[in-house]
């Protein structure tokens, strides 16, 4: 993954829940790429056709609250979400973030800096540029860095059983 | 010349005194009976197409949920809240959650000698009370619930007499998928089915109701049964007696008749994808089974969770396989729950559902996939009815059923012992 | 320095003393798959390269969100469970037995000190009978089904003591949806919450299981109902010395401690759409309600039934409102029926529906439209979570869900 990259943003508030990022109903649908229409549904239906590759979300606390499912982070990952910079996340979407690749920022300073449509530059595990104003932002522990590094969970198994 | 029961019934509605097949009546109704399925489109019709809408006699009105319930997305939910805020603001007798449409009208409402339509085609059901029950669709039923009236071509009618009894193991969906096999799917187009003879009194009120419910699927505008002790008995348990005792006359004239011995039927089995593609339940052993479902306006009564509880009692569903079981009213329900069914088929691994049309509505809980083979007591068999557009659905009795659940492949109850 | 709990769970597991903020490696006691992800585990597992699954005696798997099934689509999860099943030699499987969350601590799947995971949130729920259980996502329950194990960081544990007496008309739910109200849905994030106190000690399992269910609410990773007598005879099991060392000890540190009074506790709803948006049933009555549910993972148990029932013997529930009943289990629903409870609930005009995750999951069940309010005792009120973002979701506990359901307006018990 490159240390630098800037995208343009989408701005969620605090508590963006698993249902809001993918309704129960879709969930079993075939692939991640039928899932994605509905990505945001319940809250922002237009959203999910706007996010352009290499687009940035910056939400408040908590996001990815609820669920276990794991579609919520690949339907974002499938939409081309360079990253998430939220205030806090839950933590089992933190986990199937990071076992899917999709690089998630602790931070709860932008969200003050930014409005939606903003174009920001990250540099990962230094910090985020935006509007003339820079915030500095932590690396992640070392095992996560691990799998990130991997490409994700699936990739670090693959390596580990002499496929890849 | 005599007159049969439909064109004395349809006689009385009409206030005339006599009427021959091939008239064309104006009627007035008893009742006018609409679910789920449609009563949405209805509303919106009164709302949106007429002048001055206002109802002729709303406690003519019987408004049932029973197709999707409880409701299984949001779109049904809203058909179910617009019909149900209908209902509430007009005054108009609702029910939702209290069984399949037909049953709860044999329950609480249908009469000897009523004129009935209902906006579902298995409305013929309510002859096995003597009355004449009609499948309408909307705009039919919103003239009728604007005018309390109808018209109506008088249809000749083909007489089946019924001698002798069932043989243990057989039932009267046996009894009913063999005669539309023998009349086809449109033998029977525009015409009443009437059964009659001393055949009648071996069949109770709902084995009857389970042959007048099929009528529709050999085309027949109606079934009709003529009343006796059986019929009667059941319509004083349920608090309620005849409008008119009607039975056709000696020298009716009949397009066609029948004679059937019961003695001489067999367990039979409905094949994809049409009712009258039946054969011996015997030739289609074996076929693999996805899921079974015991429950329906067809077969959905206590008679037919008896049956179905003494087979499966200490036995288990197949692996793999899915049983649903669903009562057709909450007082089959209730029943059922009382004589320790329930238990029997949630200890046996079966899935016991509310009361609804469930998978015989393909639309509702209990849907297979594709690829998927289901064996049913429901009403019909039509390619994707009960589910994927790419599945199979075979017919057959409770039995026959229950026991296909148990061995994960068609088979009948006799084989079990 | 003592331990907490959960660090003597997870200690006695990787079979050294551990503190909280220690990232270990578990060896996992129990796996539970549900229907949602059983199909994705499947991909995720083959695509990793494995061959086995490293014990499948260890692994559950349940059909309970598509059951049963509302579109055409759901029974291919059950047929992609089935296959993988057979092929890897998964014995336990449960396909129209409950809830998966009520089955594994009803079925004996679960007990004090294992470790489990399972692929949905309410995982939690297992620390009701003192285990360590959390959820994960389908890529890291592959991982396990390839390695027997999974790395979690020590959780650091916020200690919630309960004492006295509660109010007749309060459960275990108005409990534990203060509790997430007072800390907020992101208040435990990363932690365990540790439940003590003479409340707690003579609570049931059963109410104990409400509570663990719904820890996720304020973000935990875990709850820990420490295994006393009452949780062994659940289990089945001897209370011995063995299962006593659970135990925290009395100078383990804690990174927060809450204390409540038992009798200060009122009946409470989570009002639309935040699980911690709690307020007192009082300030909310009258409040007209058009549909009640009472079921899921969180209140669908015996007893849960029984309060209601309690409440609804002999009345009627309102004109036009649907009171929707889903036992959390196949062995709850026959309980109910035997001790008459289901009659009870039934008479009064219950839809009763086979257990099953249905509506708590927006599936089915009694899925709700535009402008429509619902109360109901399960464990999410999320914007959409039971039909359209326009359906307003009251959670409250069964006691005052079959008083709402009589009145036809939220009612406190």
């Amino acid at each position: 993954m490159s240390d630098k990259f800037n995208g343009k943003v989408w701005v969620l508030g605090d508590d963006i829940d698993t249902d809001i990022i993918l309704p129960t109903e879709y969930l079993a649908l075939k692939t991640v790429d039928d899932m994605k229409p509905y990505a945001f549904s319940p809250l922002r239906p237009e959203l999910a056709a706007k996010i352009n590759p290499g687009d940035i979300i910056v939400a408040g606390k908590n996001f990815g609250c609820g669920s276990s499912r794991e579609q919520a982070p690949e339907v974002v990952k499938a939409l081309g979400i360079r990253c998430i910079i939220a205030k806090s996340y839950a933590r089992i979407f933190f986990r199937n973030a990071i076992n899917n690749g999709v690089l998630l920022i602790e931070n709860d300073k932008i969200q003050d800096l930014v409005k939606e449509g903003d174009d920001i530059e990250v540099t990962v595990g230094e910090k985020i540029s935006a509007n003339g104003n820079d915030v500095s932002i932590n690396s992640l522990p070392d095992n996560l860095v691990e799998i990130l590094n991997a490409g994700g969970l699936v990739k670090a198994m693959r390596k580990r059983n002499g496929l890849d | 010349m005599g007159m049969t029961m439909a064109e004395k019934i349809i006689a009385m509605a009409a206030g005339v005194k006599e009427t021959k097949a091939g008239d064309i009546q104006t009627v007035t109704l008893d009742y006018m009976m609409s679910n789920d399925g449609t009563t949405h489109l209805t509303i919106d019709m009164y709302n949106n197409d007429l002048k001055n809408p206002h109802i002729n006699d709303p406690s003519k009105l019987v408004w049932i949920v029973d197709h999707n319930i409880p409701a299984d997305s949001p779109k049904t939910a809203a058909s179910h809240k617009k019909m149900r805020d209908f209902a509430r603001e007009n005054n108009i007798d609702f029910y939702e959650g209290e069984g399949v449409c037909h049953q709860v009208m044999m329950e609480k409402y249908v009469c000897p000698g009523q004129l009935i339509f209902g906006a579902d085609s298995h409305t013929c059901a309510y002859g096995a009370l003597g009355a004449f029950g009609t499948g309408v669709g909307c705009t039919d039923y919103l003239y009728a619930m604007v005018t309390g009236t109808s018209w109506l071509l008088v249809p000749e009618t083909i007489r089946f007499n019924l001698h002798g009894a069932l043989k243990e193991g057989v039932y009267a969906r046996d009894l009913i998928l063999t005669i539309i096999g023998k009349i086809s799917a449109n033998g029977a187009n525009y015409k009443v089915m009437e059964f009659a003879g001393d055949g009648l009194k071996s069949l109770s009120v709902s084995d009857r109701i389970s042959v007048c419910n099929l009528c529709v699927e050999a085309g027949a505008k109606t079934a009709l049964m003529e009343v006796d002790d059986i019929a009667m008995d059941y319509l004083k348990s349920h608090g309620r007696s005849p409008k008119a005792l009607f039975k056709s006359d000696d020298d009716a004239i009949f397009s066609e008749v029948y004679d059937i011995d019961l003695s001489e039927i067999e367990p039979i089995v409905a094949k994809p994808h049409f009712v009258d593609n039946v054969v011996p339940a015997k030739e289609s052993l074996g076929v693999k089974i996805d899921e079974a479902f015991l429950g329906s306006c067809n077969n959905g009564r206590i008679e037919d969770l008896r049956v179905g509880a003494q087979i499966i009692k200490g036995k288990h569903v197949a692996d793999k396989v899915r049983f649903l079981v669903v009562p057709a009213s909450r007082e089959i329900y209730n029943q059922a729950m009382e004589e320790g069914l329930l238990s029997i088929f949630l200890e046996a691994g079966a899935i016991v559902m509310n009361p609804n049309c469930s998978v015989c509505w393909g639309s509702c809980q209990g849907v297979i996939g594709e690829g998927e083979t289901l064996i049913s007591t429901g009403t019909r068999n039509f390619k994707g009815r009960a589910g994927h557009k790419d599945s199979f659905v075979y017919l057959a009795s409770a039995a026959t059923v229950t026991a296909s659940a148990i061995t994960g492949e068609i088979t009948t109850a006799d084989m079990l012992k | 320095m003592g331990y907490t709990a959960i660090e003597k769970i997870i200690g006695r597991n990787v079979n050294k003393k551990v503190h909280a903020g220690e990232i270990v490696m578990t060896n996992v006691d129990r796996v539970m798959i549900d229907d949602i992800m059983v199909a994705f585990v499947k991909e995720k597992f083959e695509e990793m390269g494995f061959k086995k699954i490293w014990d499948p005696e260890k692994v559950v798997l349940i059909y309970d969100h598509f059951l049963p099934a509302s579109q055409v689509d759901d029974t291919r999860q059950f047929k992609a469970g089935n296959e993988f099943a057979s092929k890897y030699n998964i014995s336990h499987i449960h396909r129209s037995d409950g809830i998966c969350h009520q089955l594994m601590p009803e079925q004996g799947y679960v007990k004090p000190g294992d470790i489990a995971f399972g692929t949905d949130s309410h995982t939690v729920t297992y620390g009701c009978v003192g285990a360590f259980s959390s959820g994960i996502g389908y890529t890291e329950m592959a991982g396990i089904l390839g390695t027997g194990q999974l790395w979690v960081k020590v959780p650091e544990t916020i200690k919630i003591t309960i004492d006295g007496k509660l109010p007749s008309n309060v459960t275990s739910k108005d409990i534990i949806l203060k509790i997430i109200g007072d800390l907020r849905a992101d208040g435990a994030t990363y932690k365990c919450l540790e439940f003590c106190g003479s409340t707690i000690f003579n609570m049931s399992v059963a109410g104990r299981m409400t509570m663990s269910n719904m820890v996720v609410e304020a973000g935990a990773k875990c709850a820990v109902f420490t295994a006393d007598e009452a949780t062994c005879e659940y289990c089945g099991l001897e209370y011995n010395d063995n299962i006593k060392e659970l135990a925290a000890d009395y100078d383990a540190v804690y990174v927060r401690e809450l204390r409540y009074d038992a009798k200060d506790f009122v009946p409470v709803l989570a009002c639309p759409s935040q699980v911690d948006n709690i307020h007192p049933v009082k300030e909310y009555e009258g409040i007209a309600v058009d549909q009640v549910f009472l079921g899921s993972c969180t209140n669908g148990r015996l007893e849960d039934l029984q309060t209601a029932a309690a409440i609804l013997k002999g009345k009627k529930i309102a004109k036009y409102l649907r009171f929707i009943v889903t036992p959390a289990s196949v062995k709850v629903y026959n309980e109910a029926l035997a001790d008459g409870t289901i009659k009870i609930l039934a008479d009064a005009g219950a839809i009763i529906t086979h257990p099953g995750c249905g509506l708590c999951c927006g599936r089915a069940g009694g899925i709700l439209c535009d402008d429509e309010v619902v109360v109901a005792t399960n464990n999410r009120n999320f914007l959409g979570r039971m039909g359209t973002s326009k359906v307003k979701i009251y959670l409250a506990s069964p006691a005052t869900a079959a008083m709402t359901a009589i009145k036809g307006v939220i009612s406190e018990p």
